[in-house]
């Protein structure tokens, strides 16, 4: 057999049960896979040992009629923003370098419990801070797919080197996190499904943080189906993160029905923007239009303060970041560059250990929370996020979910946007208010523009109702037809 | 009793706010569930939360949270039902997290109350400003190496509560009497153990000084983590003494950190300017607010032992005692509980006698507490009983009771085996009576012929022969029937 990595999570899951094939196949072959895209720089550890390792478990277990879950004995890449018992943890970073936890995070561990087999820790920006993983100390991830001109084009971010894997058909799903669009982002820029779930719904625990009260771990998957089944993998409640919800995980995949009808769908027209490429409103037009199609109700709604959502993100995700960043002090673990005291020694660790975007954002967060500027950045920002939720709160009264699109554009060449940061944070304007109010939120690739890349639609639904934004993804999924492949699998 | 500094400009007085810093009684840390105990080796104590390893979440603990809620009862003051913890970022070696999580705005405990005995019998009420939770940091070790600093983080996460009076102390002696009040209350409430020499308690202490009259404060310096109760006297004294005398000289006392320096009996100034902190509070977004129940607050509030206070209010309500007797006996929990034990069913004032003139001078020799006493309090008990049943007289209880500390055997095992049980025989008496008289004529003739004094001369004689066992009264009553003294 060959080219198992081309399989779904369901297919896989459906092979592997009617005994078509066994996980050490199919891992072997995303192991190849692996190999041969090294040149999209889509992993910073590889570990086909413990993958086949787990894999021979799995067959063990399936042997015994003892499976253990779902994901039991799939292949999935884990963002290397997760910990991973005895396997290096970068996040990215120089000033992490050799750390290699002695424990595994939650959400990587609940995947290990339902038989996921990691395949390695892939590549992503800095502290997953960026938008083009163009700041990763392990250099840029390239999206499988190429641009009109043959260029080399970015995966989005943070979470690149996931969503390459996924689109690359390494394997059929990865990890990420998103914090102000991170995983929803790169899913649009590359053509997968992609989805950050509730605040709350998965364990924080063992993942470095970025931002605590915005970060969130989801899955990249192929499907709208599959990024349901691999969310239930790594969704719980934990005790060990005092913000996990302590809710039960739903069958997410028995809430893909394929009927919305009566599902009213606001349109926020404060998601249009100037200067956003037509082709975008057109898809998104498209997209209410599928949907009318399947019996849902559209209706435009209107949420006021959305464009303070990215300047009050810019506040709230760099403080927090400033302050959980503070413990890599060459003290304890990682990068130490020695000086001549206490404070040297801190400054040489923190200066070399930390890319320019990490620095820039360490620096804007001390400053909106010092002394004379706390109340007029830091406090204001707080406000508006409350007030961004309470028009959520307000809008969801009428609706049941929201569409927007992804992204304000496609993917773009490597190095561009890269001397504007500014320019850079745009990328995430349509993604951070679901981060702020801490709603879940899908993206769906649902079209290509005029360079034949593609472009994502995004589902944004209330707290905890995950299950109605996968039947309106699933339903939007079925009506776009998305079936293009990038460039690096012969496509385009 | 005012406490003036005089200058050359005129009379001075001090104003003193102290913060206290008791470490909480918790097997757990505040937020993980490495083991808190005192003097384990370095770094054994340290969990991945508490070395602020990647990734790590801080949860709370909610034996901690009980504890500061207690305290906050036993201080009458405000439980504030919501409360937030912030963190407080700044860069030390032993801050494993590069921030201290603490509570800033809204801490668990509001305003309340502590009164102080005054020696001269006044009673002084000191304003609680607050009291917060906070993680204690781990130990800098300059010591061990002629380059390195090393680092124990044992101790890194443990519970603090921060205790902040009121501006309201007026002299080293109230500062000292606060801080031993505080002890006291904690020590009650099984908060905290008080132990300032194994640093589970500590102050920092803000003195300022103005002229009697004033109303408005002047500018304070900070002294920080002054460990004793005597350091703490000390460095309010010589503090005052100096911004005296910068006021004095024209100069401008300045807002700043101080530290004591024992040996030299001075304060100096701890932080150039430059480096002078802004701490960027913010919530901590990995907690949620403590969001407190009325009802567990009542929980706690039913659950709260007698307090010194009270007990004082009590021992002079009901046993009689003296004010300062009370105030002396209830200083600490064990002195109180020992007393209660030796005195419930006896004579009150007999016991407190036996207690602060007796056991407190034994203990002091010999330099134990009363938790070591060698004699317990039910042996002491036995010992009254003795007493005041007549068993033994009261020369014959203090041999007893020195062997009784000397062994920590009880009072009727020690009687007994040596024999010492006061001859209350009329018989025996009689017949050592007219042994005296017999053996003594010209004496017995002294008494007959109307000389007092001689009965208490005849009175000796027998307590002589019968080795101390004799019951005096019987024997005085005796001689005075048989020679009609």
């Amino acid at each position: 057999m060959g080219k198992l990595n081309d399989l779904t999570i369901t297919q896989a899951r459906d092979g592997l049960a009617a005994g078509d094939f066994s996980a050490v196949e199919l891992t072997d072959d995303c192991i190849t896979a692996m190999e041969a895209a090294r040149d999209l720089n889509i992993f910073i550890t590889e570990t086909p040992d413990i993958a086949r390792d787990r894999a021979a478990q799995s067959d063990a277990r399936r042997a015994k009629g003892e499976v253990v879950g779902a994901m039991d004995g799939v292949p999935i890449a884990m963002k290397d923003l997760f910990c991973t018992d005895g396997t290096l943890t970068t996040a990215a970073s120089h000033i992490l370098d050799g750390f290699t936890p002695p424990y595994e995070s939650t959400v990587s561990q609940n995947l290990r419990d339902a038989g996921a087999v990691m395949l390695g820790k892939t590549n992503l920006d800095e502290f997953a801070m960026g938008s083009a993983n163009m700041t990763s100390y392990y250099g840029p991830v390239k999206n499988p797919w190429v641009g009109a001109n043959g260029e080399d084009l970015v995966p989005g971010g943070s979470s690149g080197g996931s969503v390459s894997a996924v689109a690359a058909h390494v394997c059929p799903g990865a990890t990420g996190t998103d914090t102000g669009g991170s995983i929803r982002q790169p899913a649009s820029l590359c053509g997968v499904v992609g989805l950050k779930p509730t605040y709350g719904r998965c364990s924080r625990w063992g993942i470095v943080a970025f931002a605590s009260s915005l970060d969130q771990a989801g899955p990249f998957a192929r499907t709208v189906l599959d990024s349901a089944i691999m969310l239930g993998a790594m969704a719980g409640h934990d005790p060990k993160d005092s913000t996990s919800a302590p809710v039960a995980v739903p069958d997410f995949e028995a809430a893909i029905t394929g009927d919305i009808k009566g599902l009213k769908v606001g349109i926020p027209k404060e998601y249009t923007l100037d200067g956003m490429p037509s082709e975008i409103q057109d898809l998104w037009d498209r997209g209410a239009a599928w949907l009318t199609e399947q019996g849902a109700e559209i209706k435009p709604v209107s949420l006021p303060h959305t464009k303070y959502a990215l300047p009050a993100y810019y506040i709230v995700a760099p403080a927090e970041a400033s302050s959980n960043l503070a413990r890599y002090d060459g003290v304890r673990y990682g990068l130490r560059v020695d000086g001549d005291s206490l404070d040297e020694m801190y400054e040489n660790t923190r200066g070399e250990g930390f890319g320019a975007e990490v620095r820039r954002r360490v620096m804007i967060g001390a400053y909106v929370l010092s002394a004379g500027y706390y109340d007029a950045y830091y406090v204001k920002a707080q406000q508006v996020r409350t007030i961004i939720l309470d028009e959520f709160n307000q809008v969801f009264q009428d609706v049941d979910v929201l569409l927007t699109p992804t992204a304000p554009n496609a993917a773009f060449p490597i190095g561009a946007k890269m001397d504007d940061p500014v320019a850079m944070y745009l990328n995430d304007v349509f993604t951070v208010p679901a981060n702020m109010a801490g709603l879940p939120a899908i993206s769906v690739p649902s079209g290509l523009d005029s360079d034949g890349l593609p472009l994502g639609l995004q589902i944004v639904a209330k707290p905890f109702d995950e299950e109605t934004m996968f039947r309106a993804a699933d339903v939007l999924e079925r009506a776009a037809e998305f079936s293009a492949l990038p460039k690096y699998l012969g496509g385009q | 009793m005012a406490y003036i500094l005089a200058g050359e400009t005129g009379d001075w007085e001090v104003v003193v706010g102290l913060e206290v810093h008791a470490q909480v009684m918790s097997n757990a840390k505040l937020f993980s569930g490495s083991p808190t105990a005192f003097g384990a080796e370095p770094n054994t104590q340290v969990s991945l939360v508490d070395a602020a390893m990647p990734g790590m979440l801080p949860v709370i603990n909610a034996v901690c949270v009980e504890q500061a809620v207690r305290t906050g009862l036993g201080l009458q003051a405000q439980i504030n039902l919501h409360s937030v913890f912030e963190r407080k970022n700044y860069f030390y070696a032993d801050l494993p997290q590069g921030y201290q999580i603490s509570q800033y705005l809204h801490p668990v405990v509001g305003e309340g109350t502590v009164i102080l005995d005054m020696p001269d019998g006044e009673a002084r009420e000191i304003g609680i400003e607050r009291l917060h939770m906070e993680q204690d940091a781990g130990k800098s070790m300059h010591d061990q190496d002629p380059k390195r600093s090393f680092i124990d983080l044992n101790r890194a996460g443990v519970c603090l509560m921060e205790i902040v009076s009121k501006p309201d102390l007026r002299s080293p002696e109230e500062a000292g009497i606060y801080v031993r009040k505080i002890r006291s209350i904690l020590r009650y409430l099984g908060t905290c153990d008080g132990n300032m020499e194994q640093g589970s308690m500590r102050a920092d202490v803000n003195v300022s000084v103005r002229h009697p009259g004033e109303t408005e404060y002047r500018t304070r310096a900070e002294i920080k983590n002054v460990n004793s109760v005597r350091f703490i006297m000390q460095a309010i004294e010589v503090e005052a003494a100096r911004q005296v005398e910068v006021w004095e000289d024209g100069g401008e006392v300045v807002q700043e950190t101080r530290l004591f320096d024992a040996n030299r009996g001075e304060t100096r100034s701890m932080r150039v300017k430059e480096f002078a902190h802004d701490y960027r509070y913010f919530p901590d977004p990995d907690l949620l607010p403590l969001d407190l129940d009325q009802s567990f607050v009542d929980e706690v509030a039913k659950a709260l032992p007698e307090l010194p206070d009270a007990k004082k209010d009590r021992f002079v309500a009901d046993n009689g005692l003296s004010a300062y007797d009370a105030g002396v006996l209830v200083a600490d929990r064990e002195t109180a509980e020992y007393f209660e034990a030796v005195a419930t069913g006896r004579d009150a004032k007999q016991a407190v006698n036996w207690l602060t003139t007796n056991l407190f001078g034994a203990l002091n020799a010999a330099s134990l507490g009363i938790s070591e006493s060698p004699i317990r309090a039910e042996h002491l008990g036995e010992l009254l009983d003795l007493l005041a049943d007549g068993t033994i007289s009261s020369r014959i209880a203090k041999d007893v009771f020195e062997e009784m500390f000397a062994t920590s055997k009880g009072a009727e095992e020690i009687v007994e085996a040596k024999g010492l049980k006061q001859i209350t025989d009329t018989g025996a008496i009689e017949a050592a009576v007219d042994e005296a008289i017999a053996a003594n004529p010209d004496q017995a003739d002294e008494v007959r012929a109307g000389n007092g004094k001689a009965i208490g001369w005849f009175v000796g004689q027998v307590m002589k022969t019968t080795g101390g066992k004799a019951n005096p009264q019987a024997v005085n009553q005796m001689l005075r029937d048989k020679l009609g003294g």
